[in-house]
């Protein structure tokens, strides 16, 4: 039973990895019907603007995150103005393999990038990976790693905020509005574009906060973005449109994940995700949170 | 300049709609049919390679392109048409109360391959009648990286990692798999699969699959059955894309999983759109840039500065901008532009820029509120 136990703290960890990054798909879905297919990309952009800051230029672990944070907010602003503008307006289709082909540069650019590369790399952080004892020792062992509770801290943190921000801020509604209606949100004033770009924005940088906070547990390379391809069945689990949907889906698939990883044989462990996906979609492809859609002529 | 004055409802779905198309088509079949006796050998491969990779786009470009249908995972099933032809020529099926495994010869397994492909097309297209757009992108997606690993894990059959050796095929004294007989062989190959295409297209099944691509609820609303049309698609598709992977295992000769992962679907994706989204030109053109895109910049690297050419992501860079700016700038891909060309010297001195201008459109939304 404890061991089980331990096997879901573990996968609550990871699981709050693929949260977040599903929340930055969720976030850009809703608003702009987009899949973004680089969302893994600006995670490991983040993961390496943090390790340029906290390792090169040796800055405190917190003023590094966040300026980390910050770059990827313009970098995410700059990849919808640059590469999603134009191509708005064109089937679904067209913007898929736009984010694609955006994957593919940020990889070889992040790889090109001098001081950056093509080699592992990890930055220090304040959090240990050692782990604390969660009940009396009399009863058994029940870890959790500092690096686990700070994934699954700034998860909660990170979903707070983002609620507080759409329910109670102007641009938190402006948003909302314009993912519901486009047109009737630029007729009643909301600047549509720019809060697209916005958003965009703050799903980069969500993604950036989840690289660094991975970066103690897998470390740092180009590669990193491959965890985004294992967002895409929590973002559908939990249904495409819906926050908290994200976050429970996330959930759900880091625990069946490292559920299969034990009790399973090998192999399991990297299809269990994507047989879950199939199944969700064949019973109920709205998802578990999403509202039933239909699509107008 | 030519006028095609058309009287009659059959002139539109005729598939040689002037003499023109006789004489360039014909010129064309003369010309790669007489390709072995006139360049190298290695050309001669080339040239085959290129058969096959055209011939999966013609798969894929049969549902992304005319039904409108995107699929992340057509790797999957050229992989299941490769696995089962090495499978069936090499050792055999063997059933647990035969004495000895059936080997069949290349004429049973290939279309078995299809037929194979074309049945795992329909076991994703199910679950795929109740998506649409992003989700079923994503079905295919998930179902690719299934079948990838049921493929390095199930090394009874394939062989896992080790990877499977692909006999030839001999009929006679001929060696059917290699040279000069194989590249008329993927000729005659891709070549059927265009006619079967381009009949189907202009039957009311292909009609009725463009309609689904156009607005899938006018196409419900004029009677057409959406379950049934895309179910073809994705079989007929999926069969094509298994003809070409079968091809592919003999021209490999050896096949590991590492040649059918998601790279592999997205590669066949950047084919059909670079090529043109909606055209079998599109296929032929696209497969054209696939292949000749490593070689033009293995050319390229050597009159670029040692630092940039010898960076490791200088490949996968040009890819991605080759696929953004191809959508952002030329969304009709390369056989888009040749029509431009083309439609520039018919009408010479009167070209009309705006001709292909894009309408300003709005984002036609997915969801209902």
């Amino acid at each position: 039973m404890l061991e089980f136990l331990q096997l879901v703290i573990g996968g609550v960890s990871i699981g709050c990895i693929y949260a977040l990054v599903a929340l930055g798909f969720v976030l850009i879905y809703k608003a702009t019907e987009v899949v973004n297919f680089a969302q893994g990309e600006l995670m490991m952009l983040g993961a390496f603007f943090a390790y340029t800051f906290i390792s090169i230029f040796g800055w405190n672990y917190w003023v590094g995150a966040a300026a980390a944070i910050a770059c990827m907010f313009v970098v995410g602003n700059l990849t919808d103005r640059v590469i999603l503008r134009p191509v708005l307006g064109q089937p679904q289709f067209a913007i898929v393999l736009v984010t694609i082909g955006f994957g593919y540069i940020a990889r070889s650019v992040a790889g090109m990038m001098p001081g950056w590369g093509t080699e592992t790399y990890a930055i220090e952080t304040p959090f240990s990976s050692e782990g604390m004892a969660l009940i009396p020792e009399s009863m058994g062992t029940l870890v959790i790693a500092q690096t686990d509770l700070s994934v699954i801290v700034a998860t909660i943190l990170f979903c707070a905020v983002l609620y507080a921000f759409f329910t109670y801020t102007k641009l938190g509604v402006a948003m909302q509005a314009s993912s519901q209606n486009q047109l009737a949100s630029y007729y009643m004033g909301v600047p549509v574009k720019s809060v697209f770009s916005m958003i965009w924005g703050i799903s980069a940088a969500v993604a950036a906060a989840a690289g660094i906070l991975l970066a103690p547990t897998t470390l740092i390379d180009t590669s990193m973005g491959f965890i985004g391809l294992k967002a895409f069945p929590a973002a559908v689990l939990g249904g495409f449109g819906s926050i908290p949907g994200a976050v429970v889906g996330g959930l759900i698939i880091g625990i069946i994940e490292t559920l299969a990883g034990f009790y399973l044989p090998p192999g399991f462990k990297n299809v269990a995700a994507y047989v879950v996906l199939l199944i969700v979609l064949v019973v109920r492809p709205q998802g578990l949170f999403g509202e039933k859609t239909g699509k107008r002529v | 300049m030519r006028f095609l004055f058309k009287t009659d409802y059959d002139q539109d779905i005729r598939l040689a709609k002037h003499s023109g198309y006789y004489w360039s088509y014909g010129a064309l079949i003369i010309a790669v049919i007489l390709v072995p006796f006139l360049l190298d050998s290695y050309y001669v491969g080339q040239m085959t390679q290129l058969y096959i990779v055209a011939t999966a786009g013609v798969g894929l470009m049969l549902l992304s392109g005319y039904t409108g249908q995107v699929s992340l995972g057509h790797a999957a099933f050229f992989g299941i048409g490769a696995y089962t032809e090495a499978v069936l020529t090499g050792n055999g099926l063997s059933l647990p109360f035969m004495d000895e495994p059936i080997v069949f010869s290349f004429f049973l397994s290939f279309p078995l391959a299809g037929i194979l492909a074309a049945l795992a097309g329909i076991v994703i297209g199910i679950p795929a009648l109740r998506l649409t757009g992003i989700y079923l992108a994503i079905a295919t997606f998930a179902f690719a990286i299934v079948v990838e690993e049921i493929f390095s894990r199930w090394e009874s059959v394939t062989n896992g990692y080790s990877g499977l050796l692909v006999e030839y095929v001999e009929i006679g004294n001929l060696t059917l798999t290699d040279g000069t007989p194989f590249y008329y062989l993927a000729l005659g190959v891709l070549i059927a699969c265009i006619l079967f295409t381009l009949n189907l297209l202009r039957s009311p099944t292909g009609r009725a699959m463009m309609a689904i691509r156009d607005s899938e609820i006018s196409a419900q609303s004029m009677g057409v059955n959406l379950a049934k049309v895309k179910t073809i698609a994705f079989a007929l598709s999926a069969g094509i894309t298994g003809l070409a992977g079968a091809l592919f295992a003999h021209k490999l000769g050896f096949l590991s999983p590492e040649s059918f992962t998601v790279f592999q679907s997205l590669e066949l994706l950047v084919l059909v759109v670079v090529g043109g989204l909606g055209s079998i030109h599109g296929a032929i053109f696209g497969a054209m840039f696939v292949l000749a895109l490593p070689q033009a910049l293995a050319i390229m690297k050597d009159y670029l500065p040692v630092e940039i050419a010898e960076t490791p992501g200088f490949e996968p860079l040009i890819f991605g901008l080759i696929l953004v700016l191809f959508v952002i700038f030329e969304p009709h891909g390369i056989y888009g532009r040749w029509l431009k060309v083309k439609l520039y010297f018919q009408m010479f001195p009167l070209y009309k820029k705006a001709t292909f201008k894009r309408q300003k459109s709005y984002m036609k939304s997915e969801r209902l509120k």
